[in-house]
């Protein structure tokens, strides 16, 4: 097998290669995205406990 | 019926952070290698069929991505009938982020099943039986995610998805027979039949890679998700502070 016959997969290589193609595409959006967002929510959260420390703070000082 | 207290502190939040940060890294290799392995013997090894020539190495992405739309909806309702019954937080995440895989994996078997029905069948799309519950699966999928998100206390938005997911069990059944009980373009089963399985050994390897592959694909994806979620969800507890923060406020060693 050649590597052309490979990728022409008999003739049907759209409905092969676009079925991998959008398999492979959906998959990894579904894998990373989640990455993201977790790295979002720690910016977030250091961002709101950083406040609460704050507004702590200046209750105290003014006590 | 109370569940053991060993089940609760087992299924903790901090716990279960904890527990599926270690055994990602597992599930991801098992994943690449099954993966690989699989697509080896899906291309290189397995010859073409006599029917359909290459076309139908589809299957080896199609026939996988199928059974995980059906078994992570088992999943989603089982967790969720399980937070719904023992109140187990963990439970709820478990459900609230199998959700948008089992979706993407449905879309996948319909795509898929679509570029493989073009040239086989001569048509894109038939509404028939398996097409259709197939797609209500979709809907079903989106119409948790979208339920969910409605609601903004995490516990009721819980309980009306368990309520949604279990009621929907009634589809995968549907979804199984479909291409026994009506007349169908959809072939019948060959791997689980009672039997013996209508599928070469050749093809048939490569089609349990791939299956086994997806569904560590598919436990990886959901522990990634629930780790970002539990933290989120328990940002009022000191620990995620420690986590977040990098700081060890207890003075507990790590």
């Amino acid at each position: 097998m050649t590597v052309s016959e490979f990728f022409h997969m008999g003739g049907y290589a759209f409905y092969v290669w676009s079925s991998y193609g959008l398999a492979t595409v959906l998959l990894i959006w579904t894998f990373f995205s989640p990455m993201l967002s977790k790295k979002n929510i720690i910016k977030e959260l250091r961002i709101k406990y950083r406040q609460q420390e704050r507004q702590a703070q200046e209750s105290q000082n003014q006590e | 019926m109370k569940l053991p207290a060993i089940v609760n502190k087992f299924a903790s939040p901090k716990n279960f952070y904890s527990m599926s940060g270690k055994m990602i890294p597992w599930f991801v290799w098992g994943f690449v290698l099954t993966l690989l392995a699989g697509l080896y013997y899906g291309f290189f090894v397995a010859p073409p069929d006599y029917q359909q020539g290459e076309s139908y190495r589809i299957m080896f992405v199609h026939v996988p991505a199928a059974w995980m739309s059906m078994f992570i909806y088992m999943v989603m309702a089982t967790s969720g009938a399980i937070g719904l019954i023992w109140r187990i937080k963990t439970a709820d995440l478990m459900a609230s982020v199998s959700a948008p895989i089992g979706a993407v994996f449905t879309l996948i078997a319909l795509a898929t099943g679509s570029l493989w029905g073009k040239p086989m069948w001569g048509t894109y799309w038939v509404w028939d039986a398996r097409l259709t519950s197939e797609l209500i699966l979709l809907f079903l999928y989106l119409g948790f995610i979208a339920l969910q998100a409605s609601i903004e206390d995490p516990r009721n938005a819980a309980r009306a998805g368990a309520v949604l997911a279990i009621v929907g069990v009634v589809n995968i059944p549907i979804i199984h027979y479909s291409v026994e009980w009506w007349s169908t373009l959809h072939q019948g089963a060959t791997v689980s039949k009672m039997d013996k399985p209508s599928i070469h050994i050749s093809m048939l390897i490569p089609l349990l890679l791939m299956a086994v592959s997806f569904k560590l694909y598919y436990v990886s994806s959901a522990l990634m998700r629930a780790r970002g979620e539990i933290l989120r969800r328990e940002q009022n507890s000191r620990w995620v502070k420690e986590i977040v923060t990098g700081e060890n406020i207890t003075g507990e060693a790590k």
